[in-house]
């Protein structure tokens, strides 16, 4: 058995660019941002960076292929770049390669930046991406909300639950997340909405409305990491560090078994499981204080509520509806706006998660501060479709606690 | 006539699509060019669905005439149509391949005539007699109209196909006759979109009413059959009382004259003689002679006797089956827009490049045009599509498994979106994920559905469709889609 990452790794800066409708900057622009936040925040020298991560998931929409763009925007001084993609999750996919590198002992310090320029499609919504030769034969005609939207109907089925309750709480995860939003700078979208904004929304794909879904913007986020002593040498102190990063990937059950009934995401349901082991997390609804999940829709976060074991089995709307999840609730989901109100670009989104968490823990989140200094926070990061999809986990703590 | 006992129709089946586009609508739009066109606004025309040509058509077709039809003994199929999506890749190898068919057999596309299928249905008899059937004969038709133009009103879309062969034969052949005579009454010119037309009055004067009685003559000379013994006499015409005109003049009943389907379906062209087949078939009764004729460049003539086995035929949808599957469609701009009959703003998630990757279409084309999956010897487990490795969590066992069609496996919503951000020719687009009964799911796209017909749990059946057009290369690709469950055996009730 795996003895796990927990408390190898420490955050050493992190850094978040402004998240929006960035019409006048390029990737790499965006890529500075939140690398100028990231190393002061470290304290530390680019060129005291052994090896780093790029994660784009549209690459054709920007910078193109490879690590090399990475290594251009910043100049670093010709270390190991390696580009990773593995759909929405590809943000926490950077951070995990640059946590394996420092508890490997392969880099004393890596970098994790996370970068997505969508807004020069000419169009609203997430750009159209090619399948594969044979997939765009078969697969149906989907697009991002439509593929999510069927989680409801199969939520509806299984649970019983009337639409009109769904579709309420739906929206209060959308009220919630705006409130949230408002009090955060950089987020892309910081008006309030009400309930009667989303209720009374044109439908994108039904039932999910278009306050249902959350923006498409251009960012970039950013992690230094390195082992707990260096960052210690460093002169940090309360050291922020990771305690479980997890990752499942479905292999074609949901897609194609029917073992699968189309209202949870299996990969959530496996991959916390893990993470909560990882990090020593016996009773999640207990010891988490903050989650950032993968709200790209108002009902992903619904469920997953019940996926990470917070909510139990048909309680969401409950929960929600209690607001529990609200910034004043128990546990706080999306205290900083979510991917509903800072959208999705796609290599930055896992980064943002974290680096919200790391604020908070840290007591640095400004007008948004959750009042007690959260002790776990986790993040979830979701890619591809529900019946076909990789979900990342991250778990971040106090190191030593 | 004892060499035709024995060989003749063993089935028969029809397509018609399930929109029906209302005339009055057609003509209102069009009354301020061309008044005239109010005359023709009774009734309804048959329209495909913008996923619909004459491949997936002469596909739905053939699997009505299939029914319990032993698919393996067939030795060929013959495509009759002059709206062929493809003009040099075989149409015929498409649909063979859609019905699984196996690969031992002969196959060929008809065409450039309205009577191709009466010219290839005596063919196809013709080998049949000599050895080479069973012959799967199907016609498909969906032809194109300028906009504001008769033709528009009057023609419809659809298919029909007709399983000929010998054995327990549902209607036995008697006579045929063929007659040709190039007479152009309309033609289409290569590199030509629309058919130019000549003047209605020397059409009914000078061809229908002195080329077909010619061959009615040729064929009542070879037959002890008298004309006054027809039953049913499936003539296509859009001219008015021309069919009727014709059987009263070669001694014909006037209750045998069969209704060209005018008012509720429209001419499908070169599948019209057989659409009219099928349905005089499934009005006909043991001993009843159906008289089919086709016209065009000259005329056939078919002359059938139905069996005692025509009640024994397994339930189908048929022509009657297709008529009651319907939805009206009143909105003409929806017509011009699926007919490519105006420039619509498809918006620019249209744009993405729809180029196919032939050599894995034809790695895959038993899955992507057979809708074949597989079913795991170790586990039993149906899935889709077949892999080296069962889905089966429990089981995974590698190279395990075997063709299974899926294709008449009756199908139930596990769950389903409309969606209005992906592009769609008609939004919003329907999909979802469909579970088979004994097993097996597939994310799939839906088709010929409305907010009224799909629902968690509602069943569905798999039909043939475009998957997508490439306007680029002019290459149609075709993949299945789930559309809401119809009532077979409606032609039977």
């Amino acid at each position: 058995m795996a003895s796990g990452i927990r408390d190898k790794v420490a955050i050493l800066g992190m850094g978040c660019s402004k998240f929006g409708e960035r019409w006048d900057k390029e990737a790499d622009d965006l890529m500075v941002e939140a690398f100028e936040e990231a190393i002061a925040d470290a304290g530390i020298e680019k060129n005291q960076i052994d090896a780093a991560w790029l994660a784009t998931a549209i690459e054709e929409q920007h910078v193109g292929k490879s690590g090399v763009p990475l290594a251009v925007a910043l100049r670093l001084p010709y270390i190991p770049v390696t580009r990773v993609e593995n759909y929405c999750a590809s943000g926490t996919e950077a951070f995990r390669g640059a946590v394996y590198a420092v508890a490997s002992g392969a880099a004393d310090i890596a970098l994790a930046l996370g970068v997505e320029k969508l807004k020069d499609t000419g169009y609203g919504g997430l750009p159209q991406r090619g399948r594969g030769a044979l997939n765009s034969m078969y697969w149906p005609n989907l697009s991002a909300p439509g593929s999510f939207a069927q989680l409801a109907a199969a939520y509806r089925a299984k649970h019983g639950k009337a639409p009109e309750d769904l579709k309420r709480a739906m929206a209060h995860i959308s009220v919630k997340s705006h409130d949230n939003g408002n009090k955060n700078a950089k987020a892309h979208l910081t008006n309030k909405i009400t309930m009667e904004n989303v209720l009374d929304a044109p439908m994108i794909a039904e039932p999910l409305g278009l306050y249902d879904c959350c923006g498409v913007s251009d960012g970039s986020a950013c992690a230094i990491v390195t082992t707990p002593e260096i960052a210690r040498s460093l002169g940090k102190q309360d050291i922020i560090a990771v305690k479980a990063l997890q990752l499942a990937v479905s292999n074609g059950t949901e897609a194609s078994h029917n073992s699968w009934d189309g209202s949870y995401f299996a990969t959530t349901r496996i991959a916390s499981k893990r993470a909560y082991k990882e990090a020593g997390i016996e009773n999640p609804r207990e010891e988490l204080d903050l989650i950032e999940v993968h709200d790209c829709f108002s009902v992903t976060e619904l469920v997953t509520m019940e996926d990470l074991y917070v909510s139990p089995e048909g309680g969401a709307i409950k929960d929600v509806l209690d607001g529990f999840y609200d910034a004043d609730g128990k546990i706080p989901c999306q205290i900083d706006g979510g991917l509903k109100c800072f959208g999705h670009p796609i290599g930055a989104s896992g980064m943002r998660m974290i680096y919200e968490i790391y604020l908070q823990m840290q007591g640095k989140a400004g007008p948004r501060q959750r009042k007690e200094l959260p002790r776990y926070g986790l993040t979830h990061n979701l890619g591809g479709f529900p019946h076909q999809n990789v979900c990342s986990i991250s778990v971040i703590g106090k190191y030593g606690d | 006539m004892a060499e035709y006992n024995d060989v003749g129709i063993l089935a028969f089946g029809a397509y018609l699509p399930r929109l029906r586009l209302s005339r009055k609508a057609v003509a209102e739009a069009n009354a301020w060019f061309n008044p005239a066109l109010k005359g023709l606004a009774k009734g309804e025309r048959s329209m495909c669905n913008w996923d619909e040509d004459a491949v997936t058509m002469a596909v739905e077709a053939a699997r009505d005439c299939l029914i319990g039809q032993d698919r393996g003994a067939l030795k060929a199929v013959s495509f009759a149509s002059t709206t062929l999506p493809f003009e040099d890749r075989l149409n015929a190898g498409i649909v063979a391949e859609a019905l699984n068919l196996k690969p031992d057999i002969a196959a060929q596309d008809l065409t450039a005539s309205q009577r191709a299928a009466t010219s290839g249905l005596i063919a196809a008899l013709q080998m049949a007699r000599g050895g080479g059937g069973p012959v799967l004969m199907v016609a498909s038709e969906k032809r194109r109209a300028k906009t504001a133009s008769p033709l528009e009103l009057q023609a419809g879309d659809g298919a029909a196909a007709v399983l000929v062969g010998t054995g327990p034969v549902v209607a036995r052949l008697l006579a045929s006759a063929s007659r040709t005579v190039d007479f152009v009454d309309h033609y289409r010119g290569e590199g030509f979109e629309f058919d130019y037309t000549w003047e209605e009055r020397w059409i009914r004067d000078e061809g229908y009413n002195k080329i077909v009685p010619a061959a009615l003559a040729d064929l009542f000379k070879s037959t002890d059959v008298k004309p006054g013994d027809i039953a049913h006499f499936a003539m296509p015409c859009v001219l008015p009382r021309v069919a009727a005109g014709i059987a009263k003049k070669a001694g014909m009943p006037d209750a045998a004259v069969r209704d060209n389907l005018h008012t509720v379906c429209g001419e499908t062209g070169a599948a019209h003689p057989l659409v009219m087949l099928a349905d005089a078939l499934e009005r006909a009764k043991p001993g009843d002679k159906v008289l089919v004729a086709g016209f065009g460049q000259g005329c056939d003539a078919l002359l059938f006797e139905a069996t005692a086995d025509l009640a024994k035929l397994a339930p189908r949808m048929g022509v009657k089956g297709h008529l009651a599957r319907r939805k009206e469609e009143t909105n003409y701009s929806k017509f011009l827009a699926f007919n490519d009959l105006v420039a619509i703003e498809r918006g620019m998630r249209a744009d993405v490049d729809k180029q196919t990757a032939l050599s894995s279409l034809y790695r895959n084309r038993r899955m992507l045009t057979g809708f074949i999956g597989g079913q795991c010897r170790k586990c039993g487990t149906l899935q889709f599509p077949k892999s080296k490795v069962c889905v089966n969590p429990n089981c995974n066992a590698f190279h395990s498994q075997d063709d299974h069609p899926f294709a008449d496996t009756p199908a139930k919503v596990q769950s389903y979106t409309a969606d209005r951000l992906t592009y769609s020719p008609d939004p919003p687009h329907y999909y979802g994920m469909v579970n088979f009964e004994q097993g097996g799911r597939v994310m799939i796209d839906f088709t010929d559905c409305d907010r009224e017909t799909v629902d968690v749990g509602a069943p569905m059946r798999m039909m043939f469709r475009i998957k997508e057009y490439d306007p680029q290369r002019g290459f149609t690709r075709y993949y299945w889609k789930a559309a809401p469950a119809s009532q077979p055996g409606a032609a039977k009730a």
